[in-house]
């Protein structure tokens, strides 16, 4: 393998990871503060790719501006999912909300299928993603480059929030210490339904230039990232949020790279994370940027 | 606990096994393909309502690996119970490897090795995964199944690839799956009211609290996983037999939420509710065929909307986790020292 292949391959890596990254922000945000697995952060992905679908296809929207209201919209979906669904089990054992997790992930899927139909359809992508950049031997479609500037712009924004807003500091509360963040007189659901919004607006980012780098859009699209992303949050230690950046390079570099130089094995592409996943729990269960955490009885 | 005395509850049990056996014989002969299909069905949710259940519902394991389980147990009946010429038939595209092309066994040999080979995957997967907790565990065991999807799509020499096995003799008929649901049943009431039971409800309760009290948490853990992978994969091939076409899509998380459901609507740590709600539920999702399909009701023509029955399961799920935590029966059991006393607040499972 030449260098140049090898750059090639690295770069493609370093698009995905940074899809991953995005998205994997989004579970480890809602799980540091609510402790859950979000499983309908996939189906929020497929949804966010739709409405950008439906925006262009069917109210004739120009392209960007369908994009910004897909991106509001699946964080108002976010916000209601978590209303509706987990709110009521705030106090319930963890199983149950788990379950109903799946719940509303089984449910966004097939409510897919009925409404927007099973068969695969074509995203649109705008001229501009598309041009090719030369860089010696190496070519690079705009859109690789697109991605990552737009993940790191986003990111750094998001740290921003995080580390400088009031509301970024009552975040942190909340995922120290719900109980006594509340006692401190910080209004947990509203923040609780901030994160959710937020991490859904970045999902939502994260769907749109996923449909723009694999144009076939279909309601079950969002399962394999969804499944992917949360992975990539526990590697990087999950609650944590330069951790899930950190795994979602981890993954989608790991797994270009993989195909590349393994071409045999390029049928268990999809089983590679969840072999990372397994080996980086046996390891190191809290991931790698992760904290220790001891149990308390 | 002053019940019935016990020899009269086994002959309560034997008398009521007897009565499903008569309607079972009459069934078979006397009603039609369909509604037999849908008897078998019922058996077989049954029995992988209660495999599930025995991890996440009684050992508080979240599992969410059945799907994979029971598609080992389908593919070890489908390739011990197909005829040599069927399997040549199958693999036209890349030929079967040598060993399996003339493996050949009788039924009731085929649903056990399905059931052992399913616990053995269990048990290997089981080892390492087990020691984590609650939501890591189901991702970990939810990504099992999705790997054994993978694999077999895989190994095209052995599964036949994506393109799956068909023509499996249809064997399953209602004494072999209602047989197979009342075993398990029966394995599992004296399982759980064993010591062994008693330790996983102990690990379910508190873990750290068990282990203090001397249970050995590894070993119960893995028991009951590699169980549960057992009662999987002989409610796959079951199905495998039963269906007679299968392919790896079909054991995808899909099918697990579906027995999720079972699990949660009958109640996490029920036998006898995982028992109804898996019966209930299979009727209700034939019955909502008619959703699917387009209804002519003489004035107005109503398109049939295919995927609908996911969305009411789905639905359903959520309302039950939302407003019916516990199920229908919660960790309770019907007991025939309750339906005699009309269950004036006398229960089997006096909380662990």
């Amino acid at each position: 393998m030449t260098f140049e292949l090898f750059l090639q391959h690295l770069i493609n890596g370093i698009s995905l990871g940074s899809l991953y990254a995005l998205i994997a922000i989004g579970y480890t945000m809602v799980y540091g503060i609510v402790r859950l697995i979000n499983f309908a952060h996939g189906d929020i992905i497929m949804l966010a790719a739709y409405f950008v679908f439906f925006g262009v296809g069917l109210f004739h929207m120009p392209w960007w501006l369908s994009a910004l209201l897909s991106i509001v919209l699946t964080a108002l979906v976010g916000m209601g999912i978590e209303k509706a669904a987990y709110k009521p089990l705030r106090d319930a054992p963890r199983i149950s909300i788990l379950i109903s997790a799946i719940g509303v992930s089984f449910f966004l899927e097939n409510f897919g299928i009925v409404v927007f139909g099973g068969r695969p359809q074509a995203f649109y992508s705008p001229k501009v993603f598309q041009g090719v950049i030369k860089l010696g031997n190496v070519s690079i479609i705009n859109l690789g480059i697109i991605i990552p500037v737009i993940t790191i712009i986003l990111l750094m924004g998001l740290v921003y929030i995080v580390n400088n807003t009031r509301t970024g500091m009552a975040m942190r509360a909340c995922s120290k210490d719900i109980d006594t963040a509340k006692l401190m007189g910080i209004d947990v659901d509203r923040i609780i339904s901030f994160t959710f919004g937020l991490g859904s607006a970045l999902a939502a980012v994260g769907g749109i230039m996923w449909g723009l780098k694999y144009p076939q859009l279909h309601p079950l699209i969002g399962i394999m990232p969804g499944l992917k992303c949360f992975i990539a949050a526990v590697v990087g230690g999950i609650g944590n949020i330069p951790g899930a950046m950190l795994g979602g390079f981890i993954l989608g570099i790991g797994e270009i790279l993989l195909v590349a130089f393994l071409p045999g094995l390029s049928g268990y592409r999809d089983a590679f994370a969840f072999i990372i996943l397994i080996l980086i729990l046996l390891f190191r269960p809290t991931g790698i940027l992760g904290e220790k955490v001891a149990e308390k009885v | 606990m002053m019940g019935l005395k016990s020899i009269n509850r086994i002959f309560l049990s034997i008398a009521a096994i007897a009565v499903v056996f008569a309607f079972l014989i009459w069934a078979q002969g006397n009603l039609d393909a369909y509604k037999v299909r849908i008897l078998n069905l019922c058996a077989i949710n049954i029995i992988l309502t209660l495999s599930l259940n025995l991890t996440n519902g009684f050992t508080g394991l979240f599992s969410l690996g059945t799907a994979g389980f029971m598609a080992v147990g389908a593919y070890v009946s489908a390739l011990l119970t197909m005829s040599p010429e069927v399997k040549a038939m199958n693999f036209f595209m890349v030929p079967i490897n040598p060993a399996l092309a003339h493996l050949n066994a009788p039924f009731i040999v085929a649903l056990i090795l399905a059931g052992l080979i399913s616990a053995l995957v269990g048990f290997l997967i089981g080892a390492p995964v087990l020691k984590l907790k609650g939501d890591y565990l189901a991702i970990a065991t939810l990504g099992f199944g999705e790997i054994i999807s993978v694999i077999f799509t895989n190994t095209q020499t052995i599964t036949n690839g994506a393109l799956g096995l068909k023509g499996i003799p249809q064997y399953t008929n209602l004494y072999w799956s209602w047989g197979t649901a009342i075993v398990v049943i029966l394995g599992l009431i004296t399982l759980l009211n064993s010591s062994y039971g008693r330790a996983f409800k102990a690990i379910r309760e508190d873990e750290i609290a068990a282990q203090a009290m001397g249970v050995n948490l590894f070993y119960h853990k893995v028991l009951s996983f590699s169980l549960s992978a057992f009662i999987a994969g002989i409610g796959g091939a079951l199905l495998a037999n039963l269906i007679s076409t299968i392919d790896p899509t079909m054991f995808r998380f899909f099918l697990t939420y579906q027995i999720l459901l079972m699990v949660v609507l009958g109640g996490m740590g029920s036998i006898t509710g995982s028992c109804i709600s898996a019966f209930i539920m299979t009727v209700i999702m034939e019955l909502l065929r008619v959703v699917e399909s387009p209804m002519n009701l003489g004035f107005i023509n109503i398109p049939g909307i295919p995927g609908m029955r996911m969305v009411v399961f789905a639905v359903i799920l959520i309302v039950v986790v939302l407003f019916m935590r516990q199920g229908i029966m919660g960790e309770k059991e019907i007991t025939w020292d309750m339906l005699l006393r009309k269950g004036a607040g006398r229960h089997e499972s006096s909380g662990s």
